[in-house]
Parts: structure tokens; C-alpha cells; sequence
């Protein structure tokens, strides 16, 4: 892997200060609205997860059921209402997403920057495991590691942590090579500062922006990632809201309740591409060098 | 080159060997006992050992472990208790299926996404730019399973014009190849991009419209070849990736390829074909990943390793 280019400051400021930058705005608005609906959700709509109601099965989106509500969705093929369970799904989602990146992304910044750092046998064991897990394609090891654990959140959260942590170790060591030998380093090091101190205050700073952007591409593929386990069964439980299984419920009435498969994809979908447009977008700005995996 | 190749060849064989420990261990610790899944909750004690005997379940695990390997250097998986064949036998079945379905998907990516592709970088910005831009990008976010659900619901369902599932007919391939393609197309379409955006401000660009060539021949001719080979590294790289995806969309289609018949042993705890699936599967990634570092060697002399 070649040196990458000087660092970003972890402050770079936008280099057109003060002029609101829509492409970055809208797709950001955008996904807080999810975390607004995964917060603030269950206490607007009234999803019960093993509620039935056979009389008010697959009733079409924008149905006025009994109880006066308006299934904005529809209802599913056992009457519960579609939006609250892709509200709950988002929670799932959001959830998964966010636990799988915190875990991966301090495991694999950590074992990158210390790599990077100390190299010798660390850096060759720790570059070495992560060429041959990327030697085998992901969603194959996702699929059998999730097998074996059995579906759960915490076991989702786990197998997923484990197919991405590469990515970061990889962007967190290159960057930390780049500046570990730049100036201001070298002054601290004659200044007596402790390795502790190098790391925390000149490497993490420099590392902390690239990761971000990373995190925030890999966000959308650890959502279609988890949706995409539990369409399989290997996700999360059978009975929960995830959308993989609210798709996958779906399936059985693509003539009678198109709904039920549709409304969660397109949900699930329009995160992933606000996501992506987000990611791409912060990349521009923050690192136009930076190549992910 | 030569130790270059000898290193490359040895972590290739070294990857695989890894999978396939990994496979032994994982799918030994996948609850379920699969005397027990084939014989059913009524099986006798006798009756389970029998069956574990005639499948090589009975000794050490090491012992198991050592015989695996040394058949899998001949390529020999032992026998599937699902099926009643030779693992190798169900394997090859399946492996021409999932090979043809990436291939259609390939050839689908690429003839689509070129000219789109090219449509592009011609007009930077334009509006056929914005759109086929905006497009591409969506069809790289959306999960395969879902397009592939909703291909189903249409085609299907709706208008009833293509199977939702199976390899029967010819055109039940059209589907799948398409869900599997969309991914890659997208791909594609921007680095073609990219790519000719790139070249077509180089200086022997300038040259071959200076000199009065039409536009088609200084793209065609001059611009196309020189982008070709950081494209040709990645479309080999995702070929890889296909194989991963092939997984999801077997599964969704009922195609009888790998990806299917994994998942489809994984719950029926059939060790043999489990196993020589993910061999397989991961075969192929390191040998498609191999074929194009060296294709890379090969196509651009700058990056020629270790000469």
C-alpha cells in the first residue's frame, strides 16, 4: 500500500466557509429524520410485534382502519400495522448499524494506528490477517459465522463487526504511517513527549477524520448487510421488525399485499442512498485520495 | 515476477487452506446433530452411529480434520447425507450454475455499463450525465434481495411474463443475472467515467484532435484504450465479489447454483457439501484475484512488481 498524502487537519473547515453546501445538507437532514423516527417513533405510532388482527389483514396503504388510525403502509398478512413495524424496523436498523460500527470501527482503528505505529512483527501479523479476510468474500464469512452463532441482535452486531473491521485498520494504519513522520511529530518525540501522548495528540487527531468518512460508506453496507442476513434466517430472530423480514414476509403476497415487501425496501433503500450520497460527498471534502473497500 | 508469483501463490494456497479450517470448525459448532437432522427425532442409538460411521463422524476430531484435508487435496468432499451423491458431484451441478449466472450478469454489466459509461464522460455535468449519474448510484445502494423481490413481483406476478424462480427455461436466467448485474453495472459506469474523463485531458488527446481525427476515432482509439486497464482491475476484482453476491440471489430466484445450495446445507448440517461449497467458492475468489494482479503485470508494464 503506497504512502497516502498529507494529512487532513481534523479542524479543515469547508473551503467555502459560510455557504450552505445542499448536497451535504439534504442527504444529512435526510437521515436524521430515521433517527428522529427510530427515537421519537414508538411513542407516535403503537407497533405491537405479536398483536394479531385478523379482520384487518392486508388492507392496502392509506386505509382507515376500525380504530379511526390511518395505515399509512397498509396493513400485513396478520393485520399489524406496516408503518409502526417499519418504524421499529428502523430502530433495529439504526441499532445494528451503529453498535456494528463503534465496535469495528475502535477494534480495527486501534490494531491499524498501533500497527502503523509500532510496525515490525504487530504491523505483519495484524496487515497479514487482514489481506486474507479480504481474500474471502465478506457476506460468505457473514453468512457462516451467522450460522454458527445462531440470529440474535448481539450475535448480528458481532459477525458484523468481524466481515468490516479490515476497512478501518487498513485507513487508520496508512494514515497513521503518513504522519508519523511528518514534522511535528518529530518535535514532540525530541521534546520527551511519551508514545501515549504522540498517539493521543498527533496521531488519533490526524486518523479521526478519514475514519469518520469511512464509517459513514460503511454505515449503509452494514444496513443492507444485517436486512440482508435476516432475509436469509441468519439474521436477526424470526418475529422481530427487522426489514429483511418484513421483506422476506412479503414474499407470499407479492399479488395480494405488494405493500408488504415494498414499503420496507424503499424505506431501507432511501437510507442506504442518503447514506451513500452523505459518504461521498464528505469524502470530496475531507479526503479526495481516500479509496474504500 | 517469479518470486513475486511463488509469494502470491503461496498466501493464495495459504487463504484457502485457512477457509477451509475455518469451515471444518464452524460448521462442527452449528448446533444440531446431523445424524439426528437425517434420520429424525425417532432414530434409534444404533441407527445414529451406523450413519455416523458410513460418513467418517466417528473418530477424533483431528482425525476427521487430517482425513478432510488430505481428500480435499484430491478434490474428493466425501458424500452428501442430503442428497445421497458425492459432495464433488452436487458441487459441480451447482458450480456450472452459479459460473453461467455470473457470467450473464457480467456480460450484462459490462455491455450496459460501458456505453453508459462513455454517454457520460462525453457530456461531463450534462443533463444524460446527471441522470445516468444519479441512476447508477442508486442501483450501487439498493439490496440485491429486495431488487430481486420486486423483479419478482413485476415480471412474475404482475405482467406474468418471466418465472419468479428455477433453471428451467432459458430466459429464467434474465432475472437473476440482471439483480446480480446491477451492482457491478453501477460500478462500471463510473469508473468508465472516471476513467475517460481522466485520459480525455491528457496531452495525446489534445494531439489526436489537434492533428484532426473526429471525435469518435480520438475517444475510440486513443482515450477508451488507455482507461481500460484500472477498469479491467476492478471488473476482475468484483468478479469475485459476484460470487459473494450469487449467494443472496440464488436464494431469492431458487437458482440451483453455490450460493443456494450453501445456505440450503448450512440448515440441513450437510458437512460435506458445506464444505466443499466454501471451498470452492473461495477457490474461485483467490484465483479470479490472482488472474487479474497478474493481468494487471501484464496489461500496464509500470506496475510490474519486483522487476
Amino acid at each position: 500500500m503506497s504512502v497516502a498524502p498529507a494529512a487532513p487537519s481534523p479542524h479543515a473547515k469547508s473551503p467555502r466557509r459560510g455557504k450552505l453546501d445542499l448536497r451535504l445538507l439534504v442527504p444529512a437532514l435526510f437521515c436524521t429524520l430515521y433517527v428522529l423516527a427510530a427515537v421519537f417513533g414508538p411513542f407516535l405510532t403503537h407497533y405491537d410485534p405479536v398483536a394479531t388482527n385478523t379482520s384487518q389483514r392486508l388492507r392496502p396503504p392509506l386505509t382507515e382502519l376500525r380504530d379511526g388510525s390511518l395505515a399509512l403502509f397498509g396493513t400485513d398478512q396478520v393485520g399489524r400495522d406496516l408503518f409502526g413495524q417499519v418504524i421499529a424496523g428502523a430502530q433495529i436498523s439504526l441499532t445494528v448499524g451503529i453498535l456494528t460500527l463503534l465496535l469495528a470501527g475502535t477494534v480495527g482503528t486501534a490494531l491499524g494506528v498501533l500497527a502503523g505505529y509500532r510496525g515490525g512483527w504487530l504491523d505483519t501479523v495484524v496487515m497479514r490477517l487482514a489481506d486474507i479476510q479480504l481474500a474471502f468474500p465478506s457476506i460468505l464469512l457473514a453468512v457462516l459465522i451467522a450460522a454458527v452463532l445462531g440470529p440474535s441482535l448481539v450475535n448480528v452486531i458481532l459477525v458484523l463487526a468481524l466481515t468490516r473491521w479490515v476497512v478501518f485498520a487498513r485507513v487508520a494504519r496508512a494514515q497513521t504511517l503518513a504522519v508519523r513522520v511528518r514534522d511535528f511529530v518529530n518535535a514532540s518525540r525530541t521534546l520527551g513527549a511519551s508514545h501515549l501522548h504522540i498517539v493521543r495528540h498527533c496521531i488519533l487527531p490526524a486518523v479521526v477524520a478519514p475514519i469518520l468518512v469511512v464509517a459513514t460508506v460503511q454505515f449503509g453496507l452494514v444496513i443492507v448487510a444485517e436486512a440482508s442476513l435476516s432475509f436469509l434466517g441468519l439474521g436477526m430472530p424470526p418475529g422481530t421488525p427487522s426489514w429483511g423480514i418484513s421483506i422476506a414476509n412479503g414474499r407470499n403476497y407479492l399479488v395480494t399485499a405488494w405493500w408488504i415487501s415494498t414499503m420496507p425496501g424503499l424505506v431501507l433503500s432511501a437510507l442506504v442512498i442518503a447514506v451513500g450520497i452523505l459518504g461521498d460527498r464528505l469524502r470530496d471534502r475531507f479526503d479526495p485520495n481516500l479509496t474504500t473497500r | 515476477m517469479t518470486r513475486y508469483l511463488g509469494y502470491r501463490i503461496l498466501s493464495s494456497l495459504v487463504v484457502i487452506l485457512g477457509a477451509a479450517t475455518i469451515i471444518f470448525v464452524a460448521i462442527r459448532a452449528v448446533p444440531g446433530d446431523p445424524a439426528l437432522v437425517v434420520l429424525g427425532p425417532s432414530a434409534t442409538p444404533e441407527q445414529v452411529a451406523a450413519l455416523r460411521t458410513e460418513y467418517g463422524l466417528d473418530g477424533s476430531l483431528l482425525g476427521q480434520y487430517m482425513h478432510f484435508l488430505a481428500r480435499m487435496a484430491t478434490f474428493d468432499f466425501g458424500s452428501s447425507f442430503r442428497l445421497g451423491m458425492p459432495a464433488t458431484q452436487a458441487i459441480s451441478q451447482a458450480f456450472t450454475a452459479t459460473l453461467s449466472l455470473a457470467l450473464a450478469a457480467l456480460c450484462i454489466a459490462l455491455m450496459i455499463g460501458f456505453p453508459l459509461g462513455i454517454l457520460c464522460a462525453l457530456r461531463p455535468n450534462g443533463w444524460s450525465d446527471r441522470i445516468i449519474s444519479s441512476l447508477s448510484m442508486t442501483g450501487q445502494a439498493l439490496p440485491s434481495f429486495w431488487v430481486g423481490i420486486m423483479l419478482v413481483m413485476i415480471f412474475s406476478r404482475m405482467l406474468r411474463i418471466l418465472p419468479s424462480g428455477g433453471a428451467e427455461t432459458p430466459e429464467a436466467i434474465l432475472m437473476p443475472a440482471v439483480t446480480l448485474a446491477l451492482p457491478l453495472l453501477s460500478i462500471i459506469v463510473r469508473l468508465v467515467r472516471s476513467g475517460l474523463l481522466e485520459v480525455l485531458g491528457e496531452g495525446y488527446v489534445q494531439t489526436a484532435r489537434a492533428k484532426g481525427l473526429r471525435e469518435p476515432r480520438v475517444v475510440g482509439r486513443h482515450a477508451l484504450r488507455n482507461m481500460l486497464i484500472p477498469v479491467v482491475t476492478v471488473v476482475g476484482l468484483e468478479l469475485g465479489g459476484l460470487l459473494g453476491g450469487a449467494v443472496i440471489v440464488e436464494t431469492v430466484f431458487a437458482w440451483p447454483g453455490l450460493g443456494r445450495l450453501l445456505i440450503d446445507s448450512i440448515a440441513a448440517r450437510d458437512y460435506s457439501v458445506v464444505q466443499a461449497c466454501v471451498v470452492v467458492l473461495v477457490l474461485g475468489f483467490v484465483s479470479i484475484n490472482l488472474i487479474v494482479d497478474l493481468l494487471y503485470g501484464y496489461l500496464d508494464p509500470r506496475v510490474r512488481v519486483g522487476s
